[in-house]
């Protein structure tokens, strides 16, 4: 994977990373000293909590599903909830928090992850596809179009996550024979069981032959 | 005439939806001004709490309120006399603690993150009292639910005197429903008097009936969404006690909030499957002639409420059995309330009732198979009424013959591939197939669509599409034409999706609406178009769309414009007759399993699965097979991996994730072959559609058990069936 470069000729108005980190630097540097302000300084002063807020942020600029974003967010803030929660692409879902479901799939610069184990503020310069960035307009993904034709789902709420997955498992060249399907999808649990349908419609799309 | 749309493999109405993230599940909403919520849980399982300091995380960014039993607005249905003392956990209302993860406080703030990093800062400090989790150290404490009485038919424990018996035991552990979707709810009180929530459930009237009793506001006020929902299985039958709390907090900041469960709290917070202990006793002549069964079971509760489910049930009229008595009792544990989780009590007693029988084959030198046949019930035992439609011995035959059933070895442990023992095993399953009442509203528009609404619910069935298929051949209208609308409160009435009763209750209702419809068009044409003067409504037929008299065709579409209608709505209400008492109604289930069991490791991979379900007219088979696998994958988890497990020293789960808790994932999963006998009961209901959603999983533990039995000699009666029982 190719490191993003520091500086964009391209786009002089872009930070780099130093610079973020300078940024963050300064504001640790505000907030270390309003952690060692003594206790009754920071109660009598609680309005400045909010304040503090301001101060714990970071900047980031990513795209997201050919979209530029120049945001503002905690580090704490994971890839997915910054998704869901910010973004209001509610598409990706969150199954387990914990990198156990991947419910949560997206890919970054092509490859596929598990969003809610990676923090927003870690995708500076990178490209991210969800579940909205696949289709072209109205016409589908070929791996879209063979979930709804193999029913590779039934309550729908892992789908985004399994179909991101898929397209990944399929360029990777992990979809050579059912065996291997299951492999290398089994990262991604359903709870509905569609397992046996999900295998069918990767190696239906493989198959096809189409360009994933 | 169009072809029938019941019985083809449509696809999903909602797929494009679903494949393109565009369905929005609870936690997609976004109320303008929302805050976020997390909870603060009981780290002790018995106890008071003595105090709550929320002041540090009072103080945090963006922090809007702590709320607990100490400042929680009342709620006005916990005050209502009731005399039950065990009418569930109302939550913030004292300060007793009488589970583990029970919540004691929610923080409510501007971000997730800074409610999530708040609730870390509230000190809660408890005075413990000793707690009972240990299911086996307190089978001591079980007691009989007074409505779960002592089953006889004959005489009691005649198995004892049978030529041929054997007695066991069989334990479940607690298993978790553990959907992919995170429970929670977003409330939103418009008003002070006006309440909107966005809820994971399967049943928004149901969400609305308890909202109503505890809030006591009129259904008027209370509006429930939930169109679409992540998976329940089950947990989505009742509102939960977080529910409660997060709509307590929204009342008291006046402001939407929305709380989203940790997958940790999906373990303590909206029911499992109980653990159950089973004692089967059972007896036969020495041809194989069933004399007795004796099926008794404990299964475990919570201290706040009885959840009782029907796990003995099926030991009463699966077999013609002359003798058989029941018993069923609960002990109530330091755990939250159980609630039913697919197959229910059914799926914990089929695992005993179908080992046994797997057993007393062995015992009989019988094939199984043979034995199942040779007791079979051509009329229900229990209820001693002839079925409404039962094609079991038609689904053995089927599934024998496409598993290989012939090159089972009746002899344990004989057969081998690739340095893996092999075995074959079977199971029944049974499940009472309801119809319940429902109401659907059907809308014409003069465009020629028709658009259904009901309260319906859909957890992943695919319950709109079966209802267009319903609706496509009830009225002749295009499939492509109908829309079915569900999950909202403000629709009309229909039941809880639980019980496999969907397509039954709801499915019947949209039968009923649309031919409602047509006459109401007949009459309208009768009464004003003058190509059909003189016809009367009842005479005039209906053929694709239209109506029909003599030579005399007219589309809906065209009727409604001349009559200058924008749309025509019709409500109608369907429920069964008395047919109950006539004939005795259940789907059935047969489940093959082809396993390997690695002599060296223990290690169980299922190769085959051939499960048949004799479950009446399949609506749409390609969303019927999926949830035939789907209960297999569950009934996988069952049989080899799932267990929640507690440390008895703190009363906690040990196992509260999906990295530890092992639910099936692809490579679990073999190839399933899922074969229907797809014939229409003339009985329950106009589609003649039995249910499906719990016979899918029912018994299917068993055919793993009775398969690795036949690979290797060993009886696992406990499960899941892990490597360790088999080395």
């Amino acid at each position: 994977m190719s490191q993003a470069p520091n500086e964009n000729p391209s786009c002089p108005g872009k930070r780099d990373k130093h610079e973020a980190r300078r940024d963050f630097l300064k504001q640790s540097s505000a907030l270390m000293a309003l952690a060692l302000t003594p206790p009754l300084v920071v109660k009598a002063g609680e309005h400045d909590e909010t304040i503090a807020g301001l101060f714990e942020k970071m900047p980031v600029s990513l795209e997201v599903n050919g979209k530029a974003y120049q945001l503002s967010v905690e580090p704490r803030v994971t890839l997915l909830d910054l998704l869901r929660e910010q973004l209001n692409l509610t598409g990706t879902k969150k199954g387990c928090d914990h990198g156990q479901c991947g419910a949560c799939t997206v890919h970054v610069n092509g490859q596929r992850i598990n969003s809610c184990l990676t923090l927003a503020v870690m995708q500076e310069g990178k490209k991210i596809t969800t579940i909205e960035g696949l289709a072209q307009g109205d016409t589908l993904h070929p791996v879209q179009e063979a979930f709804i034709k193999h029913d590779g789902f039934q309550c729908g709420y892992c789908t985004p996550g399994q179909i991101m997955s898929a397209v990944a498992c399929i360029r990777e060249g992990h979809a050579g024979s059912p065996e291997e399907i299951r492999e290398f999808m089994s990262g991604n649990i359903c709870r509905c069981g569609a397992y046996d349908n999900i295998v069918a419609a990767i190696t239906a799309v493989k198959q096809g032959g189409h360009t994933v | 005439m169009k072809k029938q749309a019941v019985g083809q493999s449509m696809d999903r109405v909602d797929g494009r939806l679903k494949v393109t993230g565009t369905a929005r599940y609870f936690a997609d909403h976004q109320p303008e001004g929302m805050l976020y919520a997390a909870l603060v849980c009981s780290p002790v399982s018995s106890g008071r709490i003595t105090a709550i300091d929320a002041a540090k995380a009072l103080r945090a960014p963006g922090v809007a309120d702590v709320v607990s039993h100490l400042n929680a607005p009342p709620v006005p249905g916990y005050k209502a006399d009731n005399p039950n003392p065990k009418q569930g956990l109302k939550i913030f209302y004292d300060d007793r603690i009488y589970s583990n993860g029970q919540p004691v406080a929610i923080v409510v703030a501007n971000t997730l993150e800074r409610a999530v990093h708040a609730a870390s800062l509230v000190k809660v400090t408890y005075a413990q009292e000793v707690h009972k989790t240990d299911m086996d150290e307190n089978m001591g404490q079980a007691f009989q639910h007074k409505n779960m009485k002592d089953y006889l038919r004959g005489e009691a424990d005649a198995w004892k005197k049978a030529p041929v018996h054997l007695e066991a035991e069989y334990n479940i552990p607690i298993e978790v429903h553990n959907p992919m979707e995170l429970a929670g709810i977003i409330a939103h009180w418009e008003t002070p008097d006006q309440l909107t929530v966005y809820a994971k459930t399967q049943g928004v009237k149901s969400v609305q009936q308890t909202l109503k009793t505890l809030f006591q506001l009129p259904e008027s006020q209370i509006t429930v969404h939930s169109r679409f929902v992540g998976g329940a299985f089950g947990m989505g039958l009742r509102i939960w006690p977080m529910e409660v709390a997060t709509i307590l907090a929204a009342k008291k900041i006046r402001k939407p909030v929305k709380l989203v469960i940790t997958r940790k709290d999906m373990f303590t917070l909206v029911g499992y499957r109980p653990a159950a202990r089973q004692r089967i006793g059972i007896g036969a002549t020495t041809d194989g002639k069933l004399t007795g069964i004796t099926h008794e079971a404990v299964a475990n509760t919570s201290p706040y409420e009885d959840f009782t489910e029907a796990i003995v049930n099926m030991s009463r009229m699966m077999y013609a059995c002359p003798n058989v008595n029941t018993r069923y009792q609960l002990v109530p544990l330091n755990l939250s309330t159980p609630v039913w989780m697919r197959g229910p009590g059914e799926a914990t007693g089929a695992f005993a009732l179908e080992s046994a029988i797997d057993e007393l084959a062995h015992q009989l030198k019988m094939d199984p198979l043979q034995l199942r046949i040779l007791n079979h019930a051509d009329t229900d035992p229990e209820k001693h009424l002839p079925y409404s439609s039962k094609y079991l011995k038609e689904a053995y035959e089927m599934g024998a013959a496409k598993i290989g059933w012939q090159q089972r070895s009746q002899t344990p442990g004989q057969l081998q591939e690739n340095g893996w023992l092999v075995g074959y095993g079977m199971s029944s399953g049974v499940f009472s197939a309801g119809r319940g009442r429902a109401t659907a509203s059907a809308t014409l528009k003069a465009d020629g669509t028709l658009v259904i609404r009901s309260a319906a619910a859909d957890i992943g069935p695919g319950t709109a599409t079966a209802m267009v298929q319903i609706a496509a051949d009830a009225t002749g209208i295009d499939a492509k034409k109908i829309e079915f609308l569900l999950g909202e409160s403000a629709y009309p009435e229909a039941p809880r999706q639980g019980g496999s009763s969907t397509v039954s209750t709801v499915g019947s209702a949209v039968n009923d609406v649309c031919r409602s419809l047509q006459q109401k068009l007949g009459e309208m044409a009768s009464a004003g178009i003058p190509a059909f003067k003189g016809v009367k409504a009842e005479n005039i037929q209906h053929e694709d769309g239209q109506l029909v008299a003599g030579n005399t065709r007219l589309d809906y579409a065209a009727l409604l414009q001349l009559q200058q209608l924008p749309e025509l709505t019709v409500t109608t209400t369907s429920q069964a007759g008395d047919e109950r008492k006539h004939y005795a109604m259940y789907s059935f289930s047969v489940h093959f399993t082809k396993v390997h069991v690695h002599p060296a490791t223990g290690v169980v991979r299922i190769k085959h699965i051939v499960s048949v379900a004799d479950s009446g007219t399949v609506v749409n088979t390609k969303t019927a097979r999926s949830q035939m696998i789907g209960g297999v994958v569950g009934g996988i988890g069952m049989a080899l991996t799932e267990e929640a497990l507690i440390d008895h020293r703190y009363g906690r789960y040990v196992n509260n994730n999906y990295a530890d808790y092992h639910v099936p994932v692809n490579a679990d999963t073999p190839p399933t072959d899922v074969l229907f006998i797809n014939k229409k009961d003339p009985v329950i209901n106009p589609m003649g559609a039995k249910g499906m959603g719990e016979i899918a999983l029912i018994g299917f533990a068993a055919a793993v058990s009775n398969a690795v039995f036949n690979a290797t000699g060993k009886r696992v009666r406990d499960l899941p069936i892990t490597p360790d029982k088999l080395i």
